[in-house]
C-alpha cells in the first residue's frame, strides 16, 4: 500500500514537471483563488474591528436624581452591569462630571463665569455600554422595570435612539454585505480555479483513455493526477503566503493608519498558522476535488 | 475463448445529417486457445472494429462478442479493465502515453497489474533487447521514428504474457529486417499458448505464414479459412 502510494506520488510528480506549462498555469489560478480567500479572511477582522470601533463610540448614560446617595448609585451600578447586554458601566460623580466639564470648557471664559455663578449643576451619573449598538432596548427596559427607577432622573437614550438605530442598521448591513461579496468572490475564484484543473485534465484526456485501454483501472489512473493536484495546491498555497506575507509587511504601515490603529501585519501575524493551514487545505482540495471532477468523464472509455 | 456472434456496427446512425456507416455486418466466428489468426481486408473493411469491440471500446448495434465465455459488453464500466489485463493490444496509431519514455510505456503495464519493481527492472530491458530498442529506452514517443514506436508497443502488448494479443496492423511502419523479426516473435510467443490475431494489409506476411485467414470485405466476413491464403 505504502509502495503504492509513493509510486503515485512520484509518478504525479513526474507528471507536474513534464507538464511544466499547464502546471505553473495552474499553480498561478489555485495560488490566486488562496490570495483572495486569504483577502476575505483578513477583511473579515478589519471590518469586525471598524465596525467595534464605531460601536465603542456608542452609550447612554443614566442621570441620576442629586438627592440618592452614593451607595445607592453603587448597588443599581451593580444592578445594571448583571444584564447580560451591557459591556460595561462606569459611575461617573457630581464632582467628576463637573471636572470634565470644567476641562472641556477651559477656553470659553462666559460658561466657566456662569458655573462658577450657578455652583454644580451636574447630576451623577451611570455610563453603560452595550455589547452591541441593538441591545440598548434591553437596558432601557430593565432599567424602567426595575425597582430603583425612582433614583433615575433621566436617560438620554431617546435622544440618541436615532443614531444608535443608523449604527445598528449600518452595522448590520455592512456584516450581510461582507458575507455576500466574499461568497460571490470565494465562488468565482473556486469556478475559474476548477476550470483550469478541468482544462489540465481535458489535454489529457487521450492519455487518460490509452490508461483505460491498456487495463488500468480507475483509481490507478486517478492516483497520479489526484498527487498532481494536491501538488500544485501545496504551491500555489506555499506561493500564496509568502507573496501575501510579502505584501502585507510593505502595506501594513498605510494600512494602520486607514484602519484606525488597527495593525494588519499584527493580525497576519498572530492567524499565520492557520490561515496558512488554510490555505493549504484550499489549494490541495482545489486541486484534488477539481480532478475527481474534471475526470469523471474521461474514465468512461 | 474469443467469440464475435453475429455482430453488426453500425457508425454515426443516430446522427441527423450524416449517413450510416455499416463497419461490421453480421459477422460471426470463433477463435481457439493456441491460435494465430490473420484477419485481412481493405482499408475500412471493418478489422479495427472488431479490436474496438473486443476491447468493449465500442458497443455492438446488435450481435455479441464474448471472451473466454463472458458478454464482454455486459461487464460494467468500472470493472472492464480485468478484461483488458488479459489482451495485449498493438494499436495501428500506436496509443503510447505521450508523457512517458519507451520505458516507462511498457513497465506502465505492469504496474497497472500490481508487478514489483524487481520484476518490472528486469523485465521492461529484456522485452526493449528483443524488440531491438535498448538504446531508446529514456526516448520518448516525440523523440522516436513511426517503426520504433510500433515496436515499443508491441512490447508493451506482450510484456505481461497476456492470453490474447490483437495486432492492429503492427508491421505497418517496419522495414523488412524488422518485420520478419517481428513476425518470429509472434509465432515464438503463440507456440507458448498465446492466440494471435493480425489484422494486416500485408499479403506477403499471411501467404507465408499459412496459418487460418478471415477475410472481410465492406464489414461482412467473406472467407474463413483453414492454412488460407490472402485473396481480395
Amino acid at each position: 500500500m505504502l509502495t503504492l502510494l509513493k509510486k503515485t506520488i512520484k509518478t504525479g510528480w513526474l507528471n507536474f514537471i513534464r507538464n511544466s506549462a499547464i502546471s505553473i498555469a495552474t499553480c498561478f489560478i489555485i495560488g490566486m483563488t488562496i490570495f483572495l480567500i486569504t483577502s476575505l479572511l483578513i477583511m473579515k477582522d478589519v471590518a469586525d474591528y471598524l465596525i467595534n470601533v464605531i460601536q465603542e463610540k456608542v452609550d447612554i448614560s443614566i442621570y441620576l436624581k442629586d438627592t440618592v446617595a452614593e451607595e445607592e448609585i453603587l448597588v443599581l451600578k451593580d444592578e445594571i452591569a448583571k444584564i447580560p447586554e451591557v459591556k460595561e458601566v462606569q459611575y461617573v460623580s457630581r464632582a467628576e462630571a463637573l471636572d470634565r466639564f470644567v476641562e472641556r470648557y477651559k477656553n470659553n471664559p462666559v460658561v466657566i463665569e456662569s458655573l462658577a455663578e450657578v455652583g454644580n449643576p451636574l447630576l451623577p451619573a451611570l455610563n453603560v455600554k452595550a455589547w452591541q449598538a441593538n441591545q440598548y432596548d434591553a437596558v432601557v427596559s430593565f432599567l424602567e422595570n426595575s425597582p430603583s427607577k425612582d433614583l433615575i432622573d433621566k436617560v438620554d437614550y431617546h435622544e440618541r435612539k436615532p443614531v444608535i438605530d443608523r449604527i445598528s442598521a449600518m452595522t448590520a448591513t455592512f456584516n450581510a454585505l461582507g458575507i455576500i461579496m466574499s461568497l460571490v468572490l470565494a465562488i468565482v475564484a473556486i469556478l475559474v480555479a476548477f476550470n483550469q484543473v478541468r482544462l489540465a485534465i481535458y489535454n489529457a484526456r487521450e492519455e487518460i483513455a490509452i490508461q483505460r485501454l491498456v487495463g488500468a483501472s480507475n483509481w490507478f489512473i486517478r492516483g497520479p493526477f489526484l498527487a498532481q493536484g494536491a501538488i500544485s495546491g501545496v504551491f500555489a498555497a506555499v506561493g500564496a503566503a509568502l507573496i501575501f506575507s510579502i505584501a502585507i509587511f510593505i502595506l501594513s504601515p498605510k494600512l494602520t493608519v486607514l484602519f484606525s490603529g488597527l495593525s494588519i501585519s499584527g493580525v497576519f501575524l498572530s492567524k499565520f498558522w492557520l490561515l496558512f493551514f488554510i490555505q493549504l487545505l484550499v489549494g490541495i482540495g482545489l486541486g484534488v476535488v477539481s480532478s475527481i471532477i474534471a475526470m469523471k468523464k474521461h474514465l468512461e472509455v | 475463448m474469443l467469440k464475435f456472434q453475429n455482430t453488426t456496427k453500425i457508425y454515426d446512425k443516430n446522427h441527423i445529417g450524416s449517413i450510416a456507416k455499416v463497419a461490421l455486418d453480421n459477422v460471426s466466428f470463433e477463435v481457439n486457445k493456441k491460435e494465430f489468426v490473420s484477419v485481412v481486408g481493405k482499408s475500412g473493411a471493418g478489422k479495427t472494429t472488431l479490436l474496438k469491440l473486443l476491447l468493449a471500446e465500442e458497443k455492438p448495434t446488435k450481435g455479441r462478442v464474448f471472451f473466454d465465455g463472458q458478454d464482454v459488453h455486459k461487464i460494467a464500466k468500472p470493472s472492464i479493465f480485468h478484461l483488458r489485463r488479459r489482451i495485449g493490444t498493438v494499436f495501428q496509431d500506436y496509443k503510447l502515453l505521450p508523457t512517458k519514455t519507451a520505458y516507462e510505456n511498457i513497465a506502465y503495464v505492469l504496474e497497472v497489474m500490481g508487478y514489483e519493481d524487481e520484476e518490472i527492472s528486469r523485465d521492461v530491458p529484456e522485452v526493449l533487447k528483443i524488440v531491438g530498442l535498448s538504446d531508446k529506452s529514456h526516448s520518448f514517443p516525440a523523440e522516436m521514428s513511426g517503426g520504433e514506436k510500433q515496436r515499443v508497443v508491441i512490447a508493451r502488448a506482450l510484456i505481461h504474457r497476456p492470453d490474447v494479443i490483437f495486432a492492429d496492423e503492427p508491421t505497418g511502419n517496419l522495414d523488412p529486417y524488422h518485420t520478419s523479426e517481428i513476425l518470429k516473435l509472434l509465432l515464438n510467443i503463440n507456440n507458448f499458448g498465446t492466440i494471435i490475431i493480425l489484422a494486416t494489409h500485408n499479403k506477403e506476411i499471411v501467404n507465408n505464414l499459412k496459418r487460418r485467414v478471415i477475410t472481410l470485405e465492406n464489414g461482412k466476413l467473406i472467407r474463413d479459412e483453414e492454412k488460407g491464403r490472402f485473396v481480395l
